[in-house]
C-alpha cells in the first residue's frame, strides 16, 4: 500500500510541477504566434511607412502612428481620471471610512471591476457621449475623452483595490507613531502612510494604466474610430483610432495571409510588448521594495 | 491665507477628508447608477419569451436565448481548462516552489499574461487554436482562449488562499507521518477551497463578460439553432450586445437595453455568490 | 538501557553557522530526559532531528549520526514517514487541525491506513484518557477541536501523538503558553507516560525542568555542557557554567 501511495505521488508532484510552469509555456507560445504572424510585415511593408501618419489599409496606407498616439491619448486621460480618483478612493476606504461602511464600498468597488467592459461601451453609446456632445458643444460625441471617461471608470476598480491592500498592509505602528507624536488624521496619511505604501499605490496604478491601454471594447463603441493623430490638445475632444480597436475592427474583414493582417498582428505584437515593459517595471518596482522593506524589518 | 491654514490644521484637515470623500462618492455613485439604470430601462423588455425564445427579424424582435446559452458554454469550456490548470499551478507556488530565479520567472510570467490586452487574446487564438490547430470558429477554441486569459486570475487568487492557511497545520501533519500530498489534499486544499472557489468564479464571472477574445475565435451573429458540438460557433451575450448596439440599424432600444440587464444579471449573480461564499466561509473558519 | 544514541552529531544552517556542534548523548528509555538551557542553545533543533522534521528546514547534518534502537535515523534510506510514527512532537504552541476533537486524535492514524471505525474509538479513548483530558471532552468529541482552551488544546494535541503508540515522545516547551493549573496536568500525564514511552522534554523554565526530569542535558550554544542524572543535575551541578544558569546569573 506504501509503495502505491509512493508512485501516486509522483505522478501527482510532477502534473503538479508542470502546471506551474504552464504560465512561462503560454507566454512564450502567444508571442511565438504573434511573431510568426506578425514579423511578415516587415518584408512586405517598410519601416518607413510603418511610420507614416496615414492609416488607410484599403489604399495600402499602413502608418501606425495615428493608433499609437489614439492609444497614448486616451491612456493619458484615463489615467488622469484613474489616479486621483482611484487613490482617493483608496484612502476614503482604508483611512477615513467607518468600519461597516468599508464593509460596502469594498465589494461595491470589486462589482465594477467585474462589469463587462462592453456592457460600459454601450452607456457610452447611448447615454454618456449624447450628453457630452450637448454639454460640450461638440459635432459628435464620440471622442476620445469620452473615452478617456469611460477608461478611467474601467481603471479605477484596479487602482482602489490594489492601493487600498497597500494602504491596508502597512503596519498600524506606523499610524499609531504619527498620532503620538502630535499628527492629525489627515497628515498621517500624506506623510506617513501614503509614503510608507508608495511601492503598492505605484504598482497599483501602473495595473491601472495596464487595463486602460489594454481595452478593447469601451474604446471601439465610443471613441468614434478615425484614425487621426491625436496630437493637439483639441484632439481630445474629437474622434481618434486606438491599436486596440483597430485590430478588433478590422480583423473580422482581412483576408487571410495578406499584408493587412499580417500588420494587425504587428500591432498586437506591439501591445504585447508595450505591456511586458510596463509589467517588468511594475513587478521590479515591488520587488526591490519589498527586499528594501524586509531588510529594514529584519 | 497660508497662515490661517498652518494655524488651523483641523481646517485643513476636515476640508481634506470632504475632498476625499467627495471623490469616493463619485467614484461609487455611477456604480450604483449604472446597474440601476439599466435595471430600469431595460426591465420592461424582460419576459419569459425573451429569455427563452430565439431572435427573429434581424435580432429586432424575439428572445436572446441563443446568446445566453452560449455564454454558458463558453463559461462551462473556460472553467474545465483553466480550473485544474490554475489550481494546479497555485499548489504548485505555494507549496513546492522554492525562491530562486525558475519561480521568479513564473510569477513574471503569471504577471505578464494578467496585462495581455483583451484583443491580443483574441488574435492569438486566432493564429493558434482558430487556424494552426485548425479547430476553426469554435467553442473549443474561444474557451481555449478565454481559459489562458483567466488562468492569472485564478492563479493568484488560488495561491494567495493556500499561503492564507496557517503554517502550522503542514507541519504537524508532517510530523504525525503524512506526505506533502496528503497534507495538501487533507488539510491545505481544504481549507482554501472556499478562498479558490472565490477566484475561481469571479475569475470566470470576468471570461463571461469578455468580447474581444472571442470575436474572432468563436462567436457568431446569428446561428439559427443551438451549438451541438464544441467545434460549432456559438452566439454569446458580451458578442451581442456589442453588434445590436452598433451594427444592426433601427435595433430597438428596449432589446438593447434588455440584452444588457440579462448580462448585467448573469455578471452580477456570479459575483453575488462568489462574496457570499467568501463570508461565509470566513465565519465557519476553524483557525 | 540505550534508546537513542548521538554519536557526535554537528549541524550547519546552508549558510555556513554552526548550529549543534560534536553532541555525544544517550538517551535512555523510559524516562523523562530533559534539554534545557538558554535560547539559541539548539535544544529545539536537536529534537528536530529526532524526527527528521529538519528536513523541511535549511539545516544539514555536517557529522554523526543518530541511532534508535541501533538504526540511524539520518540515513536518507530511513523511511521517514515510519520514523515519524515512531517519534511523535508536540509542539510549543497548541496546532489543533481544523476539525473536531475526535478527528484531531485519529488523524495519524487513519493516515496510516488505520480504517476500523472499532480501532479508532478505541484508540481515542485509550489516548484521551492518558492525556488526562478523557473526561472533559468525552461528551463533545465532535465538537472543533478550536473550542477548548490552550491547555485543552495542548493536551489533545498530545492525545493525537499517543494515538500513534509511538515509541518516543519529544516535546518542545508544550506548556510555555498555558496557566499553571494546565501546566500542571501535562506534567502529571507525562509522569504517566514515562512508563511506556520513552520521553525528552525541551521545558521552559529551570523550575520545570527539576520538576519532572530522570536526566537532564544542559545546552549552551550549541555544546553539550553537562549531562547528569535530574537529582544531581539541579542540587549539585558539575560544571560552573550550568549552576551559574541554574542559578539565574545569567540567561
Amino acid at each position: 500500500m506504501e509503495k502505491s501511495l509512493n508512485w501516486r505521488e509522483f505522478i501527482i508532484t510532477r502534473a503538479i510541477k508542470a502546471s506551474g510552469y504552464s504560465a512561462v509555456v503560454f507566454v512564450l507560445l502567444i508571442f511565438f504566434f504573434l511573431l510568426r504572424e506578425g514579423l511578415p510585415t516587415l518584408s512586405e511593408v517598410e519601416a518607413s511607412s510603418l511610420l507614416n501618419i496615414r492609416w488607410y489599409p484599403i489604399e495600402n496606407y499602413f502608418g501606425i502612428l495615428p493608433l499609437i498616439t489614439g492609444s497614448i491619448i486616451i491612456t493619458f486621460g484615463a489615467a488622469l481620471i484613474a489616479v486621483p480618483f482611484g487613490i482617493g478612493t483608496a484612502v476614503y476606504i482604508s483611512e477615513i471610512a467607518p468600519r461597516w461602511m468599508r464593509e460596502i464600498l469594498k465589494p461595491l468597488v470589486e462589482l465594477l471591476g467585474g462589469l463587462p467592459s462592453v456592457v460600459l461601451g454601450f452607456l457610452g453609446i447611448l447615454v454618456v457621449s449624447p450628453y457630452l456632445r450637448v454639454l460640450l458643444d461638440l459635432p459628435t460625441g464620440l471622442t476620445a475623452f469620452t473615452g478617456s471617461l469611460l477608461l478611467g471608470g474601467i481603471a479605477v476598480p484596479t487602482v482602489v483595490s490594489v492601493a487600498e491592500d497597500a494602504l491596508d498592509s502597512v503596519p498600524r505602528a506606523y499610524r499609531e507613531g504619527a498620532w503620538a507624536l502630535g499628527a492629525t488624521k489627515w497628515q498621517t496619511i500624506w506623510r506617513v502612510t501614503l509614503p510608507a505604501a508608495k511601492s503598492g499605490v505605484l504598482t497599483a496604478v501602473m495595473l491601472g494604466v495596464g487595463r486602460a491601454i489594454g481595452e478593447t471594447m469601451t474604446v471601439m463603441m465610443v471613441t468614434g474610430n478615425a484614425p487621426v493623430m491625436a496630437t493637439k490638445l483639441g484632439s481630445l475632444f474629437s474622434p481618434v483610432r486606438t491599436m486596440t480597436a483597430t485590430i478588433a475592427a478590422e480583423m473580422g474583414e482581412v483576408a487571410n495571409g495578406s499584408t493587412h493582417y499580417h500588420v494587425l498582428f504587428f500591432i498586437g505584437m506591439v501591445l504585447f510588448l508595450i505591456s511586458l515593459i510596463v509589467n517588468v517595471i511594475a513587478s521590479s518596482v515591488v520587488f526591490r521594495s519589498k527586499k528594501r522593506a524586509e531588510r529594514i524589518l529584519s | 491665507m497660508t497662515k490661517f491654514f498652518s494655524r488651523n490644521r483641523h481646517t485643513v484637515q476636515r476640508l481634506g477628508f470632504s475632498l476625499i470623500t467627495l471623490m469616493a462618492v463619485m467614484t461609487v455613485l455611477p456604480i450604483v447608477g449604472t446597474i440601476i439604470y439599466i435595471l430600469v430601462q431595460g426591465g420592461s423588455a424582460i419576459s419569459w419569451d425573451f429569455i427563452t425564445g430565439f431572435p427573429h427579424d434581424g435580432m429586432r424582435a424575439g428572445g436572446i436565448l441563443p446568446a445566453i446559452i452560449g455564454t454558458l458554454y463558453l463559461t462551462i469550456g473556460t472553467a474545465i481548462f483553466s480550473v485544474p490548470l490554475g489550481i494546479a499551478a497555485a499548489i504548485y507556488l505555494s507549496e513546492y516552489a522554492k525562491d530562486n530565479q525558475w519561480t521568479r520567472l513564473i510569477r513574471l510570467a503569471i504577471i505578464n499574461l494578467a496585462g495581455i490586452p483583451s484583443v491580443v487574446y483574441g488574435l492569438f487564438g486566432l493564429g493558434l487554436f482558430v487556424l494552426f490547430l485548425q479547430f476553426g470558429t469554435s467553442i473549443l477554441a474561444a474557451s481555449l482562449t478565454l481559459s489562458i486569459m483567466t488562468l492569472p486570475v485564478i492563479i493568484s487568487t488560488a495561491e494567495e488562499s493556500l499561503r492564507a492557511v496557517p503554517q502550522g497545520f503542514r507541519t504537524v501533519s508532517i510530523s504525525l507521518g503524512a506526505t506533502r500530498w496528503q497534507t495538501i489534499r487533507k488539510i491545505v486544499l481544504k481549507e482554501a477551497l472556499p478562498g479558490i472557489l472565490t477566484g475561481v468564479i469571479l475569475g470566470l464571472e470576468r471570461a463571461a463578460g469578455e468580447t474581444a477574445p472571442i470575436l474572432f475565435t468563436g462567436a457568431a451573429f446569428f446561428l439559427p439553432r443551438l451549438p451541438q458540438s464544441p467545434f460549432d460557433a456559438t452566439m454569446a451575450l458580451p458578442y451581442h450586445l456589442f453588434v445590436i448596439s452598433t451594427q444592426v440599424p433601427e435595433m430597438p432600444i428596449q432589446i438593447q437595453y434588455g440584452t444588457a440587464l440579462v448580462l448585467l444579471v448573469f455578471v452580477l449573480t456570479m459575483n453575488l455568490i462568489a462574496t457570499v461564499i467568501r463570508s461565509r466561509a470566513r465565519a465557519r473558519r476553524q483557525w | 538501557m540505550n534508546k537513542i544514541l548521538i554519536e557526535n552529531l554537528s549541524l550547519q544552517y546552508s549558510d555556513g553557522a554552526e548550529s549543534l556542534r560534536g553532541i555525544n548523548m544517550n538517551i535512555l528509555k523510559n524516562a523523562v530526559t530533559v534539554l534545557f538551557g538558554p535560547a539559541g542553545g539548539g535544544k529545539s533543533t536537536l529534537l528536530r532531528c529526532l524526527n527528521r522534521l529538519n528536513d523541511l528546514t535549511d539545516i544539514r547534518t555536517s557529522s554523526g549520526r543518530i541511532l534508535i534502537d541501533g538504526e540511524n535515523i539520518l540515513d536518507p534510506k530511513v523511511d521517514v514517514i515510519a520514523l515519524r510514527r515512531k517519534v511523535g512532537m508536540v509542539f510549543a504552541r497548541p496546532v489543533p487541525l481544523p476539525m473536531s476533537i475526535r478527528e484531531n486524535v485519529i488523524y495519524g492514524l487513519e493516515l496510516a491506513g488505520e480504517k476500523r471505525k472499532s480501532k479508532l474509538d478505541e484508540a481515542v479513548e485509550r489516548s484521551l484518557k492518558l492525556s488526562a483530558i478523557w473526561d472533559e471532552v468525552k461528551d463533545r468529541l465532535n465538537d472543533p477541536a478550536i473550542a477548548l482552551s490552550g491547555g485543552q488544546q495542548q493536551r489533545v494535541c498530545l492525545a493525537r501523538v499517543i494515538a500513534l503508540q509511538p515509541e518516543i515522545i519529544l516535546l518542545d516547551e508544550p506548556t510555555s503558553g498555558l496557566d499553571p493549573i494546565s501546566t500542571g496536568k501535562v506534567e502529571a500525564a507525562l509522569l504517566e507516560l514515562k512508563k511506556e514511552y520513552t520521553i525528552i522534554l525541551v521545558p521552559h523554565s529551570v523550575q520545570q525542568a527539576a520538576r519532572t526530569a530522570d536526566h537532564a542535558a544542559f545546552f549552551l550554544q550549541g555544546e553539550l555542557i553537562e549531562y547528569d542524572e535530574g537529582k544531581t543535575m539541579f542540587t549539585a551541578p558539575k560544571q560552573k557554567k550550568t549552576e551559574d544558569y541554574i542559578m539565574g546569573r545569567f540567561g
